[in-house]
């Protein structure tokens, strides 16, 4: 800069007055120095200029600061039903599922994650529902920490969660492409999904293609464990649940899972699953049960996507169960009273649905599912054989609101037929959610 | 059921199969492969790796250079990718906010972890243009730390290959010289080719032109254009008809003969709009490798300019 300034100061002083005194050669000369002299500075100039260009300007400061630690989001659901059975609850058994025609909040989530340290990341989702009668209920539906540095491609979570069964049991209602879940997982796994408290280590293989071995250790007592220890078993086994504390590994749940996934080409996926849950129920004192499942999902998606559409995605499920039901006092009391003997109940269900995103933000849905039973429970309103089929079409008017609407064709065995008409709006405020696959 | 077998013999396994399989844990470091996987999130960034990098580095991009860069697939094969990398080279500025956390989380790779050296944020250091001063999705999907879009300035790749050469000559520094000299070669054929393309677009500054996002703002801030509107309302809002009714007023009142698109958006309503405005619809890309005989960041620019040149001079 000093160069620039000296420079000018010579132009100023050589071009004015005082050089109009001298003899015209010398003055030419003196001139001609000093735009020499003043054309070197430009290119310095110039030459600095195009370096400050090149060089990286400091980073910006945070434009979020304050939510630099911990990302905070809310979604909230609305779903409107209307259906021609007499009791819509039994129908919809689901636990984000609407339990009165009418209008309902079936999930209202508080979702709070971040990176704890430099070893570990942490998840909480904090549930708010409206029951039938409009009571609000709260529910610390998972909480957990998730390791981000083992070595050996190995990763540990541990706290609650929706354990990693099949597809959709990890998923959260606003993942679902359906307004309800799948009924063999209401039934098989519980109308709240599998979810307890406990760690599960993950191991990514060292193979070229994408595949993971899992393998959960749950609790296997609570609300949310509905084929093991629950207090809600009677509704599979028909008798009255014992009261079974744990007291050694065999009492605890656990739950193996190998999945894999390969690319069939540049815009085809194909993820493959398989998964089991072994642990006690409680209609004896060694009773167990044991929960198999497969799982797919295939998707198909443009090289020229815009907001990843169009695409089509099948996805489907098979889940089978053995539960070893221990003799037992009936607990139902419209049937006669008495015990009943000891029997293994064999359970399954499956689901298949294909999602056709037909242009940005628009996605026409079609599911097919049954589930068979055979139980002590005997009641057919709640688990009899049953066949749904259920068309349905979203819209997303951008990727934080979304409006459904799906209709249900019910088919239970004793029961005969229902129609049932749903349509859910729901919005998301906070952090952006990014999209497993 | 006794599952304790079972538990036992998965317990072997995970212990033994380390140990017998190929390699454990599949990670080629530099010392063991003797080049560096970089992967980086789209195309351009991978370009410019792949330039700085030369010989010394494998590159590979996450997203296809066809598709819409703010929605990629968090596809499994892509945790495999991201297990496997020494470096990771990412946009930032929310651009990857979408697809690339669910991807890192499963990855488990501390080599590119946030603060490793392994991890380029290539925003960093960049002048971001249209920082937003409150938050406010009625704006539309607004990235809260500027337009993401920044590369189509080749300034800004200068900026990004010279933070690229450092990085790699940290993770390995035996090829530090090559990635300086390959750094030179760059800024060189940079320079040269940039006052060609200033050269070649001098006779349109101040032109005005549509786009269809609000993706092309650095390249117009650098030559001179003038972007006077987009087919989106707001950014990542679908185009309504009374909007483009206001674009198609706009553009006769001034005149605008030319309208960007990009593989991935929708030609179609560029087109409705381009038939009553008299306009040209101008494909062009971002990406290297998305239109023919583009595979390299130079090539790119240089059909971006070709291509704006050619409209110009057609629709004058």
């Amino acid at each position: 800069m000093q160069r620039v300034v000296a420079a000018l100061a010579a132009a100023v002083v050589l071009g004015g007055p005082v050089g109009a005194q001298q003899s015209p050669d010398s003055t030419a000369r003196l001139q001609r120095r000093a735009l020499d002299s003043l054309g070197a500075a430009m290119r310095t100039v110039q030459s600095r200029l195009d370096s400050l260009e090149r060089s990286p300007a400091p980073p910006a400061a945070p434009a979020r600061a304050p939510g630099a630690y911990m990302n905070v989001s809310f979604v909230g659901l609305t779903d409107f039903a209307w259906t021609t059975a007499s009791d819509i609850g039994a129908l919809q058994q689901g636990g984000h599922e609407p339990k009165v025609n009418g209008f309902s909040i079936p999930n209202a989530e508080l979702a709070l994650d971040g990176t704890v340290d430099p070893y570990l990341k942490a998840f909480v989702n904090i549930v708010h529902q409206l029951d039938d009668k409009g009571e609000t209920s709260v529910e610390l539906e998972e909480m957990y920490f998730l390791t981000t540095a083992l070595p050996k491609n190995l990763q540990v979570k541990a706290g609650q969660f929706f354990v990693e069964f099949g597809r959709q049991n990890p998923q959260h209602p606003h993942a679902w492409a359906f307004a309800d879940q799948p009924l063999v997982l209401t039934r098989l796994l519980g109308p709240d999904g599998l979810r307890s408290q406990g760690a599960r280590v993950s191991w990514l293989l060292p193979t070229s293609w994408y595949a993971e071995a899992m393998l959960g250790v749950m609790n296997s007592a609570g609300a949310t464990t509905f084929s093991f220890r629950s207090d809600e078993s009677s509704l599979i086994h028909g008798g009255e649940p014992i009261e079974r504390t744990a007291r050694g590994g065999g009492d605890l749940l656990y739950v193996p899972r190998l999945t894999t996934s390969f690319e069939l080409n540049d815009t085809q996926t194909l993820l493959l699953g398989a998964s089991g849950a072994f642990g006690p129920n409680n209609s004896g004192p060694s009773a167990r049960t044991a929960v198999y499942g497969t799982d797919l999902y295939w998707k198909w998606k443009s090289a020229r996507a815009a907001a990843g559409f169009p695409f089509v995605a099948v996805q489907g499920e098979y889940l089978y169960r053995q539960y070893d039901a221990a003799a037992r006092a009936r607990a139902v009391p419209k049937y006669p009273l008495g015990d009943l003997s000891a029997v293994t109940l064999r359970d399954d269900g499956a689901y298949a649905q294909v999602q056709w995103g037909i242009r940005p933000r628009i996605i026409a849905g079609l599911r097919g599912e049954y589930v068979s039973a055979e139980h002590a429970s005997s009641d057919p309103q709640l688990y009899g054989r049953r066949t749904r089929v259920s068309p349905n079409f979203t819209w997303f008017p951008t990727e934080f609101s979304k409006f459904r609407i799906q209709y249900n064709y019910d088919q239970r065995r004793g029961l005969g037929a229902a129609h049932t008409l749903l349509a859910q709006f729901e919005f998301l405020l906070g952090a952006h959610a990014a999209h497993k696959f | 059921m006794n599952i304790l077998p079972l538990l036992k013999l998965a317990v072997v396994a995970s212990v033994a199969l380390p140990v017998s399989g190929p390699t454990v844990g599949t990670v080629p470091g530099p010392a063991r492969a003797g080049r560096l996987n970089v992967v980086a999130t789209t195309p351009d960034l991978a370009a410019i790796a792949r330039a700085i990098g030369g010989d010394a580095v494998d590159v590979k991009a996450l997203a296809k250079p066809t598709e819409d860069p703010h929605f990629v697939d968090a596809k499994p094969s892509h945790v495999v990718t991201l297990n496997r990398a020494d470096v990771l080279v990412e946009g930032g500025a929310e651009l990857e906010m979408g697809w690339l956390p669910p991807l890192l989380e499963n990855a488990r790779n501390s080599r590119i972890a946030a603060g490793a050296p392994g991890r380029i944020v290539a925003s960093h250091g960049i002048h971001m243009l249209e920082i937003p001063t409150g938050f406010d999705r009625a704006k539309g999907d607004v990235h809260s730390l500027g337009n993401p879009h920044y590369l189509v300035d080749p300034v800004n790749a200068k900026i990004v290959a010279a933070q690229i050469a450092e990085r790699l000559s940290q993770v390995d520094p035996g090829s530090a010289a090559t990635f300086a000299a390959n750094l030179r070669r760059f800024d060189a054929t940079l320079d040269a080719k940039l006052a060609e393309w200033q050269h070649e677009l001098a006779p349109y500054k101040g032109a005005k032109l549509v786009s269809y996002h609000k993706d092309f703002v650095y390249l117009a801030d650098r030559f001179g254009l003038d972007i006077v509107e987009t087919l989106e309302p707001k950014p990542g809002i679908a185009p309504s008809p009374a909007h483009l009714a206001g674009v198609i007023t706009l553009m006769k009142a001034q005149h605008v003969r030319v309208i960007l698109v990009q593989s991935f958006q929708n030609r179609r309503t560029a087109e409705t709009v381009a038939r009553q405005t008299n306009a040209v619809v101008l494909d062009v890309s971002q990406q290297p490798g998305a239109i023919k005989g583009t595979d390299t960041y130079v090539e790119l620019i240089d059909s971006i300019v070709r291509s704006l040149a050619n409209a110009f001079k057609e629709t004058p």
